[in-house]
C-alpha cells in the first residue's frame, strides 16, 4: 500500500481525474456533497455515490412527521432539484457497496460495479439495534430507522389496535409518537428507571412522563423485555415483562439503541473501536490516509459516536475540507455538542451541555411545576459559570442559554429558570449573547456569522441569511432567535424596521390587537389619539388603518363591548367603500350584490327569486368562482330594495365586500357521490354558517370534499376540509390568488366536534396574530415556528389561550346578526343609501348601461385628469 | 381653481356650495357624518362631493374621479398627511386633497375645489 500525499489526488481515472467515492448517501453523506461542491471539489473531480437505500439521502430527523403531519417521503428528500446533475455527481440509488479493496484502492457494488478511488468516504450510518430476545424476528417486530420501515409499520398497523415500543429513549418516544399517529393503543417500555435517561435527569424524565402519559401514551419504566410472545402463526401477540407481567400489542417496535455500520471497515482491515464505530482523527481520516468516515458511523477524535445530525455535518464539513486541500481554511474535528432540542409527541424536551451535572462543585437551579408539565434545571459551576441544563415542557429561553453555557450569564441563575411574570425580570434577549455564540446548531453558525451576514453582505431578512449562512434550515429550532438577530441587527444598521401599520401607527397589525383586547378600547378615535404615532394623533387618520382598525374592532367586539354592526357608529366612517355600503362597488361606480349560499346548495324557488330580482332590476348576473351567484348594476339608491326582497326569500349578505369568510365550497359528497365517505355539504353549510360574518387581517376561504379526489380544492383554502373513512382532515394556509400555496394538514381524522374546535382555534389566532390584509397562507409562512409552532398553539394548547379563543368564537358566533336585514330594519343608516344629498330621487347619471350577451355591461366612460369649474 | 381650507365647524345650519350661478343649499350640516362624504347633483349635471372631517371641518371638490370617470370620491375614505386632509378614492386609491382637489399621487391629475359656507 503506498502512502497518498495529503490531498489525496494520487492516481487519476480514465478522465484524467481524482475520484472521490462517497458510500452511503444519509443525511451526513449529502452535508459532505454539498460540503465538496462549496469547496470547488466536484468541478475538479469525478464524484461517485454508492446508496443503498431506495432514494437519496432524505431527512431521517424528520420521519415521524409522515405520521404526525402526512409528510410525503418526496417531501423529506435533502437532495435539491438538479444538484447531482449540476455538480456532476454519480449517484447509484438502491446499489449497496459490498467490499472494499485497500490495496487495489477499488470498491465493489452489490451490483457488481468496481469503482477504483483515490479517496474513499464512509458514511454508513448506524443499525438500529434489537436487543436478542426470543421471538425478535416474529412477524409484527419492526424498527424504526428508514422511509421502509415506515411504511411497513404503517401497513402492518392496519391490521392491530395496540402496539409497543421497547426503549423510551429519543428514537422510542418518535416510533410512540408514530404508533399514536396511527390511532394506535401504544405503551413504552424502558429498561431505566426513566424516560430518555441519556438526555434528562430524574426530574426531568418525571415531568416529561406525565406529559407523555397525558398524550395516552401508557410509560413502563424499570422493567425489560424478556420474551416477544407470538400466536400459532408466528404473529405477535405481546411481550413477557422482567416484572414477570404481560403486555398484549399487536406489534413491537424496537427502539433500544443504535450502532455504528462498521462492517465494511472491519472488513478492510480499518481499526474499528472496541464497542463500534470507524476509528477517525481529527480530520475524520481512518487507519488509512486514503479513507474517511463521517457521521454516526465514525468513532470520533475524542472517542465519541455521535448519534445527531449537527456533529456529522461537521464531520462532513472536516473532511470535504480535508479533501479539498491542505489550504482549505477551517479546525478539525475533535468533539461536539451534543445539545439538543426535540419535540416527542408534541412534548418539548432540551438538554445541553453537562446535564447531568457531572463536573466538580456543580449546583442545580431547579424550576418544576408538575401542573404543567414544566421542568427547568440549570447547572452552575462553583464560579457561577453555566454548565448545562435540562428543559421540558417549556423550552423557549433554550435558544439563548444554550450559546450561554461555558460563561457566567449576565442575570442571575434563577430568573433564568422562573416563569415569566414569576418574578423573572425581562427575558434574557439573544442581544446579550456574545458573537462566537453558536445559534444553530445544525449548520455551526454563530452569532457573529448571522450579523455579518446582515451588515456586511447585505442580507435583509430571514429567508436571505438562511439562504447564505444556511442558519435555520436543518431542525428548525433556531429559528425563532434568528428572526430576532436579524431584526436587531437591521435595525443597528440604520435599516428602518419599521413594521408599523401605516403613517398612522407605529405598531403592526396584531401589535394594536392587543392593544384593543387588554385595554377594551372601542374607538379608533381613542386608539389613534392615544397610541398612534406622534405626530398622527388628533389628526385625520388614513384610509390603511381605519378599516383595518374596524376589522379589528368588528372582530373583538362581543368581548369589548363595541356594536356588533359595522355600520354603528364611528365605526361606519372607518370602513371600506364596499363595508360601507355592503356590497362591491365596480369600476363604474356601481354596486353588485351577492347572497351568501351556503356550501353552494340552494334550492330552486330561490334560484328562482334570483332570477326575477336580477330580471326586475336590469342586473347582470355571474355564476361566482366561489359557488355562488353575484348580481352587477346595481345604483346605491337600489341596494335596499333588492336586499329587501332577497332577505324576505330567506337571503342574507354574503359578505363578498368584507375582509371576512366568504364561501365555504362544498362537492356533493357522500349523499351522492358514489366515492364519498362522508357528507361534505352538511359540513360546508355548518362551517359557513358558524364562521360568517367573521371580520379577519384578509378574507377567509374554505371548502369541504367529500373524499380524496378532492373536488373542492379544499388544499387550495384558508381552512380546507377533506373527509376520510373516520373523519375529517383539516387542511390550513392555503390560497389560490397570484401566489398559490397548498395548505398544510393540521390534524387527522377528527370528529365533527373536534374539527369545528381546532377551526375555531386556529381562526382566532389568526386574527390575532396576522398582519393587515395577511391571508394565512403568507401568515404561516411568516411567524417564528411556522405550521408547528401554530399545531402547538392551537392542538397542544402551548400557549394557554385555547379556551379563550374558543370563548371569542362563541362570542361571534352567538352575536351575529345579517347586516343587510339590520340595515333595512334602520331609517337612519338607509338615509346613506342615495346618490345625491341635494336630490334623493335622481340616479347618478354616471352610471350608464350598454347591451351584451343579452345582458348589460357599463358604458365605458371618458376620463380626463382634471377637472375645472368656474367659480 | 379657488383654493380654500376647510371651513370651521359649524353646528347647525344648512350647508351652502357656491357655482358658477350662485350659493348652492345642499344639505343640513346634521346631515354629515364626521370622516365621511356625499354627492351633490349640481345645477349644469356636474357633481360635487362634501366632505366633514373628524374634527368636524367641511370641504367640497369635484365628485368624478379623474382616473376612472366615476362619481365615485364621496365615498372614499379620509385622510391627513402632514396635517393636509385628503379623500383616498375607492376605486384605484388615488388621494385627492380636501383642501384645493389636487391629486397627490400625480401632478397632472385634480378635481374641481368649492367654495362652502353655512347659514
Ligand atoms: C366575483 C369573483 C369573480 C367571479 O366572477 O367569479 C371575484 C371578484 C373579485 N375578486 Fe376574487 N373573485 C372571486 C373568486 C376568487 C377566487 C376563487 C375562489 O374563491 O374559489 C380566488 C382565488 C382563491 C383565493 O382567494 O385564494 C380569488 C382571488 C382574488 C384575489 C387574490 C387573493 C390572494 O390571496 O392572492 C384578489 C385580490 C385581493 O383580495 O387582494 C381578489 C379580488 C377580487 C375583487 C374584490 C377585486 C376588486 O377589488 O374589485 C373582485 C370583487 C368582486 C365583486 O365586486 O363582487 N380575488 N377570487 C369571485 C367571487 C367569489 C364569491 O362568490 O365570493
Ligand atoms: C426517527 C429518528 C429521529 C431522529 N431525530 C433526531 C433529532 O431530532 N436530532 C438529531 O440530531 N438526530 C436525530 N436522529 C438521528 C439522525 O437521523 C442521524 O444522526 C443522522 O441520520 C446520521 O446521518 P448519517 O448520514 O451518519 O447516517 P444515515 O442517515 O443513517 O445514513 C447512512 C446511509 O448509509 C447507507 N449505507 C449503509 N451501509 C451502506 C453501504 N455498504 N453501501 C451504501 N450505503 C450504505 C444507509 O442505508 C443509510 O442510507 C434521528 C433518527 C431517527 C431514526
Ligand atoms: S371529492 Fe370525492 S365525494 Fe366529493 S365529489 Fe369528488 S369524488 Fe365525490
Ligand atoms: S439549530 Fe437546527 S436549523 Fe438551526
Amino acid at each position: 500500500m503506498t502512502t497518498p500525499t495529503p490531498a489525496a489526488f494520487g492516481a487519476v481515472d480514465r478522465t484524467g481525474r481524482p475520484t472521490v467515492v462517497l458510500v452511503g448517501h444519509g443525511m451526513v453523506g449529502q452535508r459532505f456533497l454539498e460540503a465538496l461542491a462549496e469547496h470547488g471539489v466536484t468541478a475538479r473531480a469525478r464524484v461517485v455515490v454508492l446508496c443503498e437505500e431506495p432514494r437519496p439521502a432524505y431527512d431521517r430527523v424528520h420521519l415521524t412527521s409522515y405520521f404526525s403531519e402526512g409528510t410525503s417521503p418526496q417531501e423529506l428528500s435533502l437532495v435539491e432539484d438538479g444538484f447531482m446533475a449540476r455538480h456532476g455527481v454519480e449517484l447509484h440509488v438502491g446499489d449497496p457497496a459490498v467490499a472494499v479493496d485497500r490495496d487495489s484502492r477499488t470498491v465493489t457494488s452489490r451490483s457488481g460495479l468496481s469503482i477504483s478511488y483515490d479517496t474513499l468516504v464512509l458514511a454508513t450510518g448506524s443499525y438500529p439495534f434489537v436487543p436478542p430476545v426470543p421471538g425478535k424476528d416474529a412477524e409484527g417486530c419492526f424498527v424504526y430507522r428508514t422511509i421502509e420501515d415506515v411504511l411497513a409499520i404503517e401497513a402492518y398497523a392496519q391490521g392491530v389496535t395496540s402496539g409497543a415500543v421497547v426503549g423510551g429513549g429519543l428514537l422510542g418516544l418518535e416510533a410512540a409518537g408514530a404508533l399514536r399517529g396511527l390511532g394506535l393503543d401504544t405503551h413504552v417500555v424502558e429498561f431505566a428507571p426513566r424516560l430518555m435517561p441519556v438526555q434528562v435527569d430524574d426530574g426531568g424524565g418525571a415531568a416529561l412522563r406525565r406529559s407523555v402519559e397525558g398524550l395516552g401514551v401508557t410509560v413502563h419504566t424499570g422493567v425489560g423485555t424478556q420474551e416477544i410472545t407470538t400466536d400459532d402463526a408466528g404473529r405477535v401477540t405481546g411481550m413477557a415483562l422482567s416484572d414477570g407481567s404481560e403486555l398484549p400489542a399487536g406489534m413491537v417496535v424496537f427502539s433500544a439503541g443504535v450502532r455504528p455500520r462498521d462492517d465494511l471497515a472491519r472488513a478492510c482491515g480499518l481499526d474499528v473501536g472496541e464497542r463500534g464505530g470507524i476509528v477517525v482523527d481529527a480530520s475524520c481520516r481512518t487507519s488509512d490516509p486514503a479513507v474517511f468516515a463521517i457521521g454516526e458511523c465514525a468513532l470520533a477524535a475524542d472517542g465519541r459516536v455521535y448519534g445527531l445530525v449537527a456533529p456529522g455535518n461537521e464531520m462532513a464539513e472536516t473532511a470535504a475540507r480535508a479533501i479539498a486541500g491542505p489550504d482549505a481554511p477551517g479546525a478539525g474535528f475533535t468533539g461536539a455538542d451534543t445539545s439538543t432540542k426535540l419535540k416527542l409527541l408534541g412534548v418539548d424536551v432540551a438538554s445541553f451541555g453537562d446535564a447531568h451535572g457531572t463536573a466538580d462543585g456543580a449546583l442545580d437551579v431547579l424550576y418544576s411545576d408538575s401542573r404543567s408539565g414544566v421542568y427547568r434545571k440549570l447547572v452552575i459551576g462553583s464560579d457561577g459559570t453555566l454548565l448545562g441544563g435540562v428543559l421540558v415542557g417549556d423550552v423557549e429561553s433554550y435558544g439563548v442559554l444554550r450559546p450561554l453555557t461555558g460563561s457566567v450569564p449576565p442575570v442571575a441563575p434563577e430568573h433564568l429558570v422562573l416563569p415569566a411574570g414569576a418574578g423573572a425580570p425581562v427575558a434574557l434577549g439573544p442581544t446579550a449573547l456574545p458573537d462566537e455564540a453558536v445559534i444553530c446548531s445544525c449548520h455551526n453558525v454563530s452569532k457573529g456569522a448571522i450579523r455579518s451576514a446582515v451588515a456586511d453582505q447585505g442580507c435583509a431578512g430571514v429567508p436571505e441569511v438562511k439562504k447564505c449562512t444556511k442558519a435555520g434550515t436543518g431542525c428548525g429550532s433556531c429559528l425563532k432567535v434568528l428572526g430576532q438577530l436579524v431584526d436587531a441587527e437591521l435595525e443597528a444598521g440604520g435599516v428602518e424596521v419599521d413594521r408599523g401599520l401605516c403613517p398612522c401607527f407605529g405598531q403592526t397589525r396584531a401589535e394594536l390587537y392587543e392593544i384593543v383586547r387588554t385595554l377594551r378600547l372601542t374607538s379608533y378615535r381613542d386608539l389613534l389619539d392615544r397610541h398612534g404615532r406622534e405626530d398622527a394623533r388628533g389628526g385625520e387618520g388614513c384610509e390603511v388603518c381605519k378599516p383595518a382598525v374596524a376589522s379589528v374592532l368588528a372582530s373583538l367586539a362581543p368581548v369589548i363591548g363595541a356594536s356588533v354592526h359595522v355600520l354603528d357608529g364611528e365605526q361606519a366612517a372607518l370602513q371600506d367603500t364596499n363595508d360601507h355600503f355592503l356590497a362591491n362597488m365596480q369600476k363604474n361606480g356601481s354596486y353588485s350584490v351577492v347572497p351568501r349560499i351556503p356550501g353552494g346548495e340552494i334550492t330552486p324557488e330561490k334560484l328562482i327569486v334570483i332570477g326575477e330580482v336580477a330580471r326586475d332590476f336590469g342586473l347582470y348576473t355571474k355564476i361566482t368562482g366561489g359557488q355562488r351567484i353575484d348580481l352587477f348594476g346595481a345604483r346605491v339608491e337600489q341596494l335596499p330594495l333588492i336586499w329587501a326582497r332577497l332577505v324576505a326569500a330567506g337571503f342574507e349578505s354574503g359578505h363578498a365586500y368584507g375582509k371576512a369568510l366568504r364561501t365555504v365550497k362544498s362537492c356533493v359528497g357522500s349523499t351522492w357521490c358514489r366515492f364519498g365517505v362522508q357528507d361534505s355539504v352538511r359540513m360546508a353549510i355548518d362551517l359557513e354558517l358558524r364562521y360568517r360574518g367573521l371580520r379577519a387581517p384578509h378574507k377567509l376561504k374554505s371548502a369541504v370534499s367529500g373524499c380524496a379526489r378532492e373536488c373542492a380544492e379544499a388544499q387550495s383554502k384558508d381552512f380546507g376540509v377533506i373527509a376520510t373513512a373516520s373523519g375529517w382532515n383539516l387542511y390550513v394556509g392555503g390560497n389560490g390568488g397570484a401566489t398559490p400555496r397548498h395548505a398544510d394538514l393540521l390534524a387527522k381524522d377528527l370528529s365533527d366536534a373536534e374539527l369545528v374546535r381546532l377551526i375555531d382555534r386556529f381562526l382566532m389566532f389568526y386574527i390575532r396574530t396576522a398582519d393587515r390584509l395577511e391571508r394565512t397562507s403568507v401568515w404561516l409562512e411568516r411567524i417564528p415556528g411556522g405550521l408547528d409552532h401554530v399545531r402547538d398553539v392551537v392542538v397542544h394548547d402551548s400557549l394557554g389561550i385555547c379556551d379563550e379563543l374558543e370563548a371569542l368564537m362563541a362570542a361571534h358566533v352567538a352575536g351575529y346578526r345579517d347586516e343587510w336585514a339590520d340595515t333595512l330594519d334602520d331609517p337612519e343608516r338607509l338615509r346613506r343609501f342615495v346618490s345625491f344629498v341635494n336630490a334623493p330621487g335622481t340616479p347618478d347619471p354616471t352610471v350608464r348601461f350598454v347591451p351584451e350577451r343579452d345582458q348589460i355591461r357599463p358604458e365605458p366612460l371618458p376620463v380626463a385628469l382634471t377637472e375645472t369649474v368656474p367659480v | 381653481m379657488t383654493t380654500l381650507t376647510g371651513l370651521a365647524p359649524v353646528l347647525t345650519g344648512t350647508v351652502e356650495l357656491r357655482t358658477s350661478s350662485g350659493w348652492l343649499a345642499v344639505c343640513a350640516t346634521a346631515d354629515l357624518e364626521p370622516g365621511r362624504g356625499v354627492a351633490v347633483l349640481l345645477p349644469d349635471g356636474a357633481q360635487a362631493a362634501v366632505f366633514k372631517d373628524s374634527t368636524g371641518r367641511l370641504y367640497a371638490i369635484g365628485n368624478v374621479d379623474p382616473f376612472t370617470g366615476a362619481g365615485v370620491l364621496c365615498h372614499g375614505l379620509l385622510g391627513s398627511a402632514g396635517g393636509r386632509p385628503y379623500v383616498a378614492s375607492p376605486l384605484l386609491k388615488q388621494r385627492f386633497a380636501l383642501a384645493d382637489g389636487r391629486c397627490l399621487d400625480d401632478d397632472a391629475a385634480a378635481v374641481a375645489s368649492y367654495p362652502l359656507r353655512v347659514s
